[in-house]
């Protein structure tokens, strides 16, 4: 078999795996926006205060979700590991 | 279908080393419309605003508002560098929608912004600080904690820079992806022309173009302001 076709196999398996990355940020983000809109109804006056808050928390909290995409992107497009064998 | 870096146009002096890519002459464009922009919104400018002036008096008082909720008062200097960084974040992804590449879908142009971000972070901690106060404060709240603290520094830059160019290049992969699933899809349905491309594309596009790209402008210039904002104490 060639090695080539073997190590961009594995490597199409471990982007896969890589975003499984994507399931934290998922469950983080869901529950924050949650919270917010909980904090909302409560004090529907200080809306654009907890928004702001929000967005800048869900970005911080996305940042492993995106770690695991560009492992994923690297894995696929530009896979440092064929053409070695 | 593959989906490629930016595209290298032309080198510099015939320099391997110095490479005229798309993402340049794209952010030249960019660049170009910012500036007419700019001189269109303040041409003619006369005390009581009227028509275009209510735009670029709102855009200044919208930066400056924000600049000094997050940064504190006495902090109006910042306010050139985060309207520069917002515009151009904000442009530079939605050059999309003219069918360029997206000027952000490539990690030279927001790690250039990240870095810029990072030392304007340690030069307000030093000059807040003193210089022996930002030495010291890598070695707090103990002094095995020194290579850890290094790494968080230099963390910085890196996740500001990886998030905004993640976030873009993503929606740029899942849009061409789509686009070749939806052509092959219409070739396996025996359709001659197309048929499935025209529209649904432009669904996500709305998602990954449009509101992600403002989203990140606005996350990358907040984060910049939080950042320098805390290193002034």
């Amino acid at each position: 078999m060639d090695p080539n076709a073997f190590v961009a196999g594995l490597s199409a398996l471990g982007a896969g795996l890589a975003m499984i990355g994507g399931l934290g940020p998922g469950i983080g983000q869901g529950y924050a926006t949650g919270q917010a809109c909980a904090a909302i109804g409560r004090q529907p006056e200080s809306q654009s205060d907890v928004t702001r808050t929000m967005i800048l928390g869900i970005a911080l909290s996305e940042s492993t979700g995106i770690y695991a995409l560009i492992i994923a992107l690297i894995l696929l497009f530009a896979n440092p590991f064929v053409g070695n064998f | 279908m593959a989906v490629h870096g930016p595209e290298v146009y032309t080198y510099l002096f015939g320099n391997p080393s110095l490479p005229i890519t798309e993402t340049m002459v794209n952010y030249w464009i960019v660049m170009l419309f910012i500036l007419f922009l700019c001189i269109f919104l303040t041409h003619g400018m006369k005390k009581i605003p009227k028509g275009k002036q209510v735009i670029a008096e709102k855009i200044v008082l919208m930066v400056d508002n924000l600049v000094d909720q997050n940064m504190g008062p006495n902090s109006r200097i910042y306010s050139p560098y985060i309207a520069t960084l917002l515009m151009s974040s904000a442009f530079g992804s939605l050059v999309s929608l003219v069918a360029l590449r997206s000027v952000t879908a490539d990690l030279n142009t927001t790690l250039g912004w990240a870095l810029i971000t990072f030392v304007m972070i340690t030069y307000t901690k030093i000059r807040y600080g003193g210089f022996k106060n930002y030495l010291k404060s890598f070695t707090e709240p103990i002094a095995v904690m020194l290579p850890l603290n290094i790494i968080s520094e230099c963390a910085t830059p890196v996740s500001m820079s990886f998030r905004h160019f993640g976030n873009i290049a993503g929606g740029l992969v899942i849009t061409t992806l789509l686009l070749s699933a939806l052509g092959s899809l219409s070739t396996m349905l025996h359709i001659p022309i197309p048929l499935l491309q025209i529209g649904i594309p432009g669904v996500t596009s709305l998602y990954f173009d449009l509101f992600s790209g403002c989203i990140q402008a606005f996350i990358f210039s907040m984060l910049t302001m939080a950042y320098v904002g805390s290193a002034k104490e």
